[in-house]
């Protein structure tokens, strides 16, 4: 791997935007493949991060400047990713359910898939389950992912399930599950194909699936 | 200084095993330890499963008071949780935890504080979004403080929760919560606040250290309650020398008291 793409990935993990934005240009023009710099700088930068937040060696803030740095060099290679470098692995709609307005979980995932190779329709928070099923109807993302804090919301994911296999549109996603109070049984009971303790596992879970 | 003892929260994964296998001696564990340690109030969250959350704060009720006369605080959202939960309180009046502006919440609640002569946290949540700067939580606060008197409830019931954000997402979330504090404390003389502590370290190393810090400036602005940890023996005794430091333990008593029973880890 070239000493660019390493000091671009290294900046990422470290949420050194400056430095990422000016190498990432520098390397473009010096003629450094934009799929490379995507593939083997940020993409490989977010998938370090993910795997030091989930095992405790990094904390919050340094996950979050790590994907805003990612989300900032991210618009100067787009122009020039072409064909297959430029298709996303696959789409996400994401939210945090109706009644409960806790984001950060769902922003780190959103972060997270993006910093994969993901193009992610952000639902925001409150979302309630018509506004999910016409995500699908307009979007047809190959996932459908819910977040919720408080067991009070939990039925909301239950009830957006159910409101997603009557519009018809169940069958041509896959739904994933994540919050504090969730666990692997509920995300089964109420009919999700999977449920994610963390961004990270959950990025995997999307990569397992989206093949 | 109320100290809301936390432990018997479902979210914690030890207390969801024990509601899921409804295991009465780890529950009473808990609230025997907090009781010892100094809690004025014991706060019971039994929403862990979807739809059995009336049937456990019950249970939660029940269990509880076989080892403990402290009061309770009721702590859910749901209003049909805290109307089952109420009937089966033989302590004194309890807290409810919580109201907010939320219609719903707020008409089902505050029936429910009004019939049975509670007290009530009333967290800074409009029908829409938590408040996340001071201007907006003193602004549903005052609101929250005005319709509860308006409706009946003496101002000395009311502990205002201005909610703590993490520090991790936002730099500056726990300064608005302070100078919310402080503004609200000085507004509506009378008036109690408080809040949860752990909130504000959420993502960050150090976390205790964070808690307590926060919670002396919190002190500092007038905070008189805090949803806390009371077999944490460091935060207890940072409560104690705080309230001495702010002029309001009389003599230091309270320090000395703590002291002469060991429980002072200095």
């Amino acid at each position: 791997m070239s000493e660019a793409i390493e000091s671009i990935k290294s900046n990422v993990i470290r949420g050194k935007r400056k430095e990422a934005l000016e190498q990432t240009q520098r390397a473009l023009a010096a003629g450094v493949d934009p799929a490379a710099i995507m593939k083997d700088a940020l993409i490989a930068a977010m998938s370090v991060v993910g795997q030091k937040y989930s095992s405790g060696e990094f904390f919050l803030p340094q996950m979050m400047i790590a994907a805003r740095a990612m989300t900032e060099v991210l618009p100067l290679l787009k122009p020039h990713l072409v064909g297959a470098a430029a298709q996303k692995r696959g789409k996400a709609v994401i939210g945090t359910v109706a009644g409960d307005f806790h984001d950060i979980g769902k922003n780190i995932v959103k972060m997270m898939l993006e910093g994969a190779g993901y193009e992610v329709v952000d639902l925001g928070v409150d979302v309630p389950a018509d506004k999910f099923v016409e995500a699908v109807r307009n979007e047809s993302p190959n996932f459908v992912l819910m977040s919720s804090l408080i067991t009070l919301t939990m039925q909301s994911m239950r009830k957006t399930v159910e409101a997603l296999q009557a519009a018809g549109v169940r069958g041509a996603i896959r739904v994933g599950v994540g919050g504090a109070p969730l666990t692997a049984k509920f995300a089964q009971e109420i009919g999700a194909d999977f449920y994610s303790p963390d961004a990270h596992e959950c990025v995997e879970a999307c990569n397992r699936l989206v093949h | 200084m109320l100290v809301i003892a936390e432990r018997i929260n479902a979210s914690r994964k030890a207390i969801r095993a024990a509601l899921e296998a409804m295991d009465a001696a780890a529950i009473q564990k808990e609230a025997r330890a907090q009781d010892a340690a100094g809690a004025d109030y014991i706060d019971v969250n039994g929403g862990t499963l979807p739809g059995r959350e009336p049937e456990l704060l019950c249970w939660l009720v029940d269990t509880v008071q076989a080892v403990s006369d402290k009061p309770l605080c009721l702590d859910s959202p749901d209003a049909a949780a805290l109307a089952a939960a109420l009937p089966r309180v033989r302590t004194k009046p309890p807290i409810l935890n919580s109201i907010s502006l939320e219609r719903a919440r707020f008409d089902g609640v505050l029936a429910l504080a009004l019939e049975h002569r509670t007290k009530l946290i009333a967290l800074c949540q409009g029908e829409s979004v938590p408040a996340a700067s001071a201007e907006d939580k003193v602004a549903l606060g005052a609101e929250l403080v005005e319709r509860l008197t308006r409706a009946g409830i003496a101002i000395g019931d009311i502990y205002v929760d201005p909610l703590v954000f993490p520090l991790g997402t936002d730099s500056r979330s726990a300064h608005a919560t302070i100078e919310a504090i402080g503004e609200l404390m000085r507004r509506f003389p009378g008036v109690h606040t408080t809040c949860g502590l752990s909130n504000v370290s959420h993502g960050l190393p150090a976390r205790k250290l964070l808690n307590r810090t926060f919670l002396v400036a919190a002190l500092s602005r007038g905070m008189d309650a805090a949803i806390v940890d009371p077999t944490d023996s460091q935060l207890m005794s940072t409560i104690y020398a705080a309230q001495a430091v702010f002029g309001r333990d009389e003599y230091c008593l309270g320090l000395i008291e703590a002291f002469q029973e060991g429980r002072l880890a200095a």
